[in-house]
């Protein structure tokens, strides 16, 4: 990319040192879905950044609200019944809620693309690989249909799919697993947007494909300087790749830190008990600690602190008071009200 | 592929056999075709005695099959008891039927595959449900009724279309018994169609080409319908012979010369080698309709492969 035509397309590495604006920003963002049973309240004010060169983890259970949060970023969301009542979401510093809509389709898979959770279902399967790689550059840049399966071509070749020509004409259920996932990366990098969403991009895998899997979506980011919103319950897979970490419950941030000091000394008791939840072997033999009951239905969520009814640490202003997100430093926040008894353990 | 193709053709053989000698029994063994022939009269003994000899009625049911058979297979259908060869009778009536047949598939396909679009794509709207309260009309009202009402308030009252169908069978004359004939096959497509796009319209693959970025025109017509058709492309391809073999009622109505009416009338005077013969030839239209549908479905979805 040359220098002087870069006033939208900024090459990537300055745009991480423009600490000012960071290339993703999420304000307050609400989601709800209209059912039948009533308002599921799936995020309830969501703030988080990311910078160009930056891998942010999400952490959190199942229905913790970080999937339909990415999925809002994408803009992915089938609305009705979702519904976005007040929140933001800025790319570049621009709002993409209130974009035309067509705006907003072009820069889905060009500057911001994502990775799902489960390839075979996530890719078409009465389209081959190729025409499927290839459609990206077809509709994003007008390259005939020759010109886009070379690319594709290319970029299987990039994600180490061996035999790359050959297998470009195969179908997504005639490809091993991690191969898909390989597959769904090329696709997510085909343009190489600046940033990527990754949803749990390995929970469908065998542990040792899912290490080449992770290894190989790091080394991308390095070499194309993106930025990654890591969704995952995996604490191990955290810990490898992620600068910061977001903890999510019940549709809330709980928790951000860098990556070591959250591990080290988390600030929130969920944290704490999903990181005493981790199996470990100088614990052998021990019983394996468990959060206490159940996440709570969206339909209903607790007074007060969401956690309350789990918390070990539990009191009555909790019952009572939403805690607001404490900074404790610099990257460090923690909706606790509770934190410092937390933090120093 | 080759083998599996030679394979159903194979199978074929017995099913043809089959059907064939049912119909056969079911003309020749169960009714009297000399008596039908003089209608109200009582034939002359020795008059009857020499045609039965002619057609070989006396030998037994087997050996008339196997005779039957062996004509079929030289090109020969036998003769209608009129004196006209059935294979002419065919000549007549089956390019009549075949545009009927075309004119009702297209209104088919467009029609119904259209609504079920759009009743998919909008569950449990206002369009969704104006689909299904009409379809369900349509399928519940005999095609008996819909077609006398729709000559009578069309083709007479109206006059927008002519109420029967001339002898140069024209396209144009077919649209309204085309409507008449498509339209309980229509109400299943749009059905089936709407029931897959809604199924299809959430799974994740289309999830996946929205946040490619491609235009929802895409999305919808390259992503969404190649899979949601599938099912009812089979359903299309099987229906070919039910809308050959089901225009009796329609060709009635509008005086179509068709396969139906030969049909009506050679089952009204037990007219027997017409009726055999039109029958065997749907059969035959039905087995490759069903060859086809199943050799199609291979191609349109690469996780099918025959062995």
């Amino acid at each position: 990319m040359t220098t002087t035509e870069n006033k939208q397309a900024v090459p990537a590495p300055r745009a991480g040192q423009q600490a000012g604006t960071p290339l993703l920003q999420v304000r307050d963002l609400h989601v709800e879905f209209h059912t039948r049973d009533g308002v599921v309240k799936a995020v309830n004010g969501v703030n988080y950044s990311v910078s160009a060169g930056e891998t942010l983890a999400v952490l959190g259970e199942s229905g913790s609200g970080k999937s339909v949060t990415a999925q809002a970023i994408m803009g992915i969301l089938d609305m009705p019944p979702a519904k976005i009542p007040r929140g933001e979401i800025r790319f570049r510093g621009e709002d993409m809620l209130t974009m035309s809509a067509d705006a907003r389709r072009r820069l889905r898979g060009a500057k911001i693309a994502m990775i799902f959770q489960d390839a075979l279902s996530s890719l078409n399967p009465v389209l081959t690989v190729g025409y499927q790689l290839g459609e990206m550059f077809r509709v994003h840049q007008g390259l005939s249909k020759k010109a886009a399966l070379a690319k594709a071509v290319d970029l299987m070749d990039r994600v180490k799919i061996p035999a790359a020509r050959s297998r470009a004409g195969d179908y997504p259920h005639q490809f091993s697993g991690g191969m898909r996932q390989r597959i769904m990366i090329a696709m997510a990098l085909a343009l190489e947007p600046d940033l990527i969403i990754a949803d749990e991009p390995t929970t469908a895998l065998d542990v040792t494909v899912q290490a080449q899997v992770m290894d190989l979506l790091a080394e991308l980011q390095a070499e194309y300087h993106m930025g990654l919103i890591l969704i995952t319950h995996d604490l191990g897979v955290v810990a490898d790749v992620a600068d910061k970490i977001a903890v999510m419950y019940a549709g809330r941030i709980v928790e951000t830190a860098p990556v070591h000091e959250l591990y080290r000394n988390p600030a929130h008791p969920y944290t704490r008990g999903l990181l005493d939840s981790i199996p470990r072997l100088d614990h052998k033999g021990q019983e394996l600690y468990a959060i206490k009951g159940l996440p709570p239905n969206l339909l209903n969520v607790p007074q007060g602190c969401a956690f309350h009814p789990r918390c070990p640490k539990a009191q009555d202003l909790c019952r009572t008071d939403t805690p607001a997100l404490h900074t404790l430093g610099e990257g460090r926040r923690s909706a606790c009200h509770f934190w410092k008894e937390t933090v120093n353990g | 592929m080759g083998r599996y193709v030679i394979r159903r053709l194979l199978q074929m053989v017995p099913v043809f056999i089959g059907t064939t000698f049912l119909i056969f029994v079911m003309v020749y063994a169960l009714g009297d075709p000399v008596a039908a022939m003089f209608g109200d009269r009582t034939p002359d003994p020795a008059t009857a005695a020499q045609i039965r000899e002619s057609l070989h009625l006396d030998d037994p049911l087997w050996s008339q099959y196997l005779q039957y058979m062996a004509g079929i297979f030289r090109g020969d259908f036998g003769t209608a008891f009129n004196g006209t060869p059935v294979a002419e009778l065919m000549g007549s009536a089956f390019p009549n039927t075949i545009k009927l047949t075309l004119v009702a598939f297209a209104i088919e396909v467009v029609v119904g595959v259209g609504l079920g679009i759009v009743a998919g794509m909008r569950r449990g709207r206002l369009a969704d449900t104006g689909v299904l309260v009409f379809t369900l009309l349509v399928i519940s009202i005999p095609t008996f009724v819909t077609g006398y009402l729709l000559q009578y308030f069309i083709g007479v009252k109206l006059a927008w279309a002519a109420p029967a169908v001339s002898s140069d069978v024209a396209f144009g004359e077919l649209l309204l018994p085309g409507i008449v004939l498509a339209g309980v096959s229509l109400a299943y497509v749009a059905r089936l169609t709407r029931t897959s796009i809604a199924e299809n319209i959430r799974s994740d693959y289309v999830r996946t080409a929205t946040a490619k970025g491609l235009p929802r025109r895409r999305v919808v017509g390259v992503h969404l319908l190649r899979n949601s058709l599938i099912p009812v492309i089979t359903f299309l391809g099987t229906d070919i012979g039910a809308l050959m073999g089901g225009a009796i009622v329609t060709e009635r109505i509008f005086n179509i010369q068709g396969v139906g009416y030969q049909l009506y009338q050679g089952i009204l005077r037990q007219n027997a080698p017409t009726v055999v013969g039109f029958v065997t030839i749907l059969v035959v239209v039905f087995l490759a309709a069903n060859l086809i549908v199943d050799l199609l479905y291979a191609v349109l979805d690469p996780r099918i492969r025959y062995a």
